[in-house]
């Protein structure tokens, strides 16, 4: 337990340390909100101090972070100009669809790597191994970008899917959010898949061919249950660890995919409040997916900690 | 196929691929921003041969007036998406090396440093890493450019691109060099030099640094496609290079518009044209990194 809360407290002063970072980067940043305004001839360099002072921009940094740390915990993450609201109710929302998103995906695309990883790391040598390393090459190289826009213009060809958003309107809203989900999220299981794959065959193959699983080889223990019950949890360490690397690169490429996609995630957000350098959107973004990195792995992390008894003893 | 012919056929490949983007200006037969207002989506052009003219106003084909040749359609415009790929192909893969040189250069310095050093130094270093790593890489350069000027020129977006994409992707790089500057400072060459008197600045260039190498080349063989991905997707983002210079980014994004996606197919060649790069690449970066597992 002193393990997963050393692991917490680290993750909670990364957090931290974003925020300060982000801070001390918004105040160097030339231009905000207001000086967009100014561009404007009408407004009038007094009106613009005025409302600066209005919206507190106007006091010192520290007062400024003490008070945005303040609204965090009140839960409204500081004030959106361009929305005139809390950040907060803008979030929620948002955060539901992108976790929803990339939630399936992550399972899907584990589902899928799995036993392609371990089938593979059975048949190396064989035709099939080679045929799927060749196949998962060509798909690592294709962009999730350039993937997201085939798709959706074969779902605008074809009409057999929406094209585009999350829900249309009508009843069965679980079957019309299901259909919603398909594209984006074969988008995204597809990026990932070549990945995942890969590092599953190359443990697994660790596992197989290692001096423990000889002797249970010759012990007569079934394959099945030798794969799954003993190979699997000694080629998981690696797996695990990379289940927290892979968020990030998840959560980048579920950007791209909401963006294209009109997917009503933190993405497309996040581009109209840099857009609109709404300083205050951009950061609760900022610390929102900082935060899904941070759980992510601390996820990864207590799973560890359960499998492997040789963390315990550290 | 040997380790080092892989290596020589992903080499040539890849180096056909940027030659084609830096010789666009002979390449291609148009300017990138030269309008054709009467063939707005014109849909690519056969080949007719006896209108083709070769090495006509220094540039390797094009056909007579008022004839106009569009390999690969044009766009609303009526520019052609042929002459704008090749073009564009200098953005893209110029700042993906350019941004991965300033990665690895910086990753090499503060890795070295650190690993040579160790004590505050490496723990300093260590820690700014974990920060900027706290981040998806989208989301920290989405952040990054968020807090920098919108309304800036072409070129400037050029160079703030790979300012930004190198700047923050420093620290994959120095971690790997800062372990094996660590296992190197203990090796038994270094310890003797170190005895006879040798100074730090010596130790590190003349026996840490070559030590370094292999990890530099990996290293670079997968930044390099990162960060051409990186800059394709800002600029799709309307927060890189913007018109009318193209880059494969700003124009992919116009074949993201409706009518580009049910009618216009040839938009989406900057898309493709992205993965034989990737692939070349790829295959470097596999047979760098997997050299004596082949041999079982």
């Amino acid at each position: 337990m002193r393990y997963i809360g050393r692991r917490l407290l680290h993750g909670l002063l990364l957090l931290v340390g974003v925020s300060v970072l982000s801070f001390v980067f918004a105040e160097m940043a030339p231009g905000d909100y207001f000086s967009e305004l100014r561009t404007d001839p009408r407004v009038s360099a007094e009106a613009v101090a005025a409302l600066r002072a209005q919206y507190g921009l106007d006091r010192p940094l520290p007062v400024r972070y003490a008070a945005w740390v303040a609204s965090v915990l009140r839960g409204d993450f500081g004030y959106s100009l361009a929305y005139n609201s809390p950040v907060g109710p803008l979030l929620w929302g948002r955060v539901r669809a992108t976790l929803l998103l990339t939630g399936t995906a992550t399972f899907l695309a584990w589902l899928l790597a799995l036993p392609l990883g371990i089938w593979n790391a059975t048949a190396r040598g064989t035709w099939f191994d080679s045929v799927s390393k060749v196949v998962l090459s060509f798909l690592l190289a294709i962009p999730e970008l350039l993937l997201a826009i085939v798709f959706l213009m074969l779902a605008v060809e074809t009409g057999w899917f929406p094209a585009g958003g999350m829900v249309s309107p009508g009843p069965e809203r679980v079957k019309d959010l299901a259909w919603h989900l398909v594209l984006p999220v074969a988008v995204l299981v597809l990026g990932m898949l070549p990945t995942l794959v890969r590092h599953v065959r190359a443990s697994m193959a660790e596992a197989i061919d290692s001096p423990f699983a000889l002797s249970a080889r010759a012990q007569g223990i079934p394959r099945q249950r030798m794969l799954f019950r003993h190979l699997l949890p000694a080629a998981a360490n690696p797996l695990i660890s990379l289940f927290g690397f892979s968020l990030g690169t998840l959560l980048s490429a579920s950007l791209l995919v909401e963006v294209v996609m009109g997917w009503p995630g933190l993405g497309p957000l996040f581009l109209e409040a840099i857009m609109a350098r709404d300083f205050a959107l951009v950061l609760a973004v900022v610390m929102l997916s900082a935060s899904f990195l941070v759980v992510g792995n601390l996820l990864a992390d207590i799973l560890l900690y359960r499998m492997d008894p040789r963390i315990r003893m550290k | 196929m040997t380790r080092r012919t892989k290596i020589a056929a992903a080499l040539v490949f890849l180096g056909i691929l940027h030659g084609l983007a830096i010789f666009a200006g002979f390449l291609a037969p148009y300017p990138y921003a030269e309008q054709h207002r009467e063939f707005p989506y014109a849909p690519p052009t056969g080949i007719h041969w006896s209108g083709l003219q070769f090495l006509v106003h220094g540039r390797l084909f094009g056909v007579r007036e008022p004839g106009v040749v569009f390999l690969l359609g044009s766009d609303a415009y009526g520019r052609d998406v042929f002459s704008r790929l090749l073009y564009g192909g200098r953005v893209s893969l110029l700042t993906g090396l350019l941004a991965a040189f300033l990665s690895l250069s910086l990753g090499l310095a503060l890795g070295t440093a650190a690993g040579f050093y160790g004590g505050w130094l490496d723990r300093l270093l260590m820690r700014a890493g974990e920060l900027v790593m706290a981040l998806p890489w989208l989301y920290l350069l989405l952040a990054v450019r968020a807090f920098l000027p919108l309304h800036i020129t072409t070129v400037q977006a050029f160079f703030l691109l790979i300012v930004i994409i190198g700047g923050v992707g420093w620290v994959r790089p120095a971690r790997m060099i800062r372990g094996v500057v660590l296992s190197a400072r203990e090796r038994g060459f270094v310890l003797a030099a170190r005895g006879f008197g040798a100074s730090d600045a010596y130790l590190i260039r003349r026996h840490i640094l070559p030590l370094t190498l292999g990890v530099v080349l990996t290293q670079a063989t997968v930044l390099i496609p990162q960060y051409i991905l990186a800059e394709v997707a800002l600029s799709f983002l309307g927060l890189g290079v913007g018109e009318p210079v193209p880059s494969w980014g700003n124009m992919l994004a116009e074949a993201q518009q409706y009518h580009a996606l049910v009618a216009h197919g040839w938009m989406l060649a900057p898309g493709l044209a992205i993965i034989p790069v990737l692939l070349g690449y790829l295959l470097l970066a596999d047979t760098l990194m997997a050299p004596a597992s082949r041999a079982r």
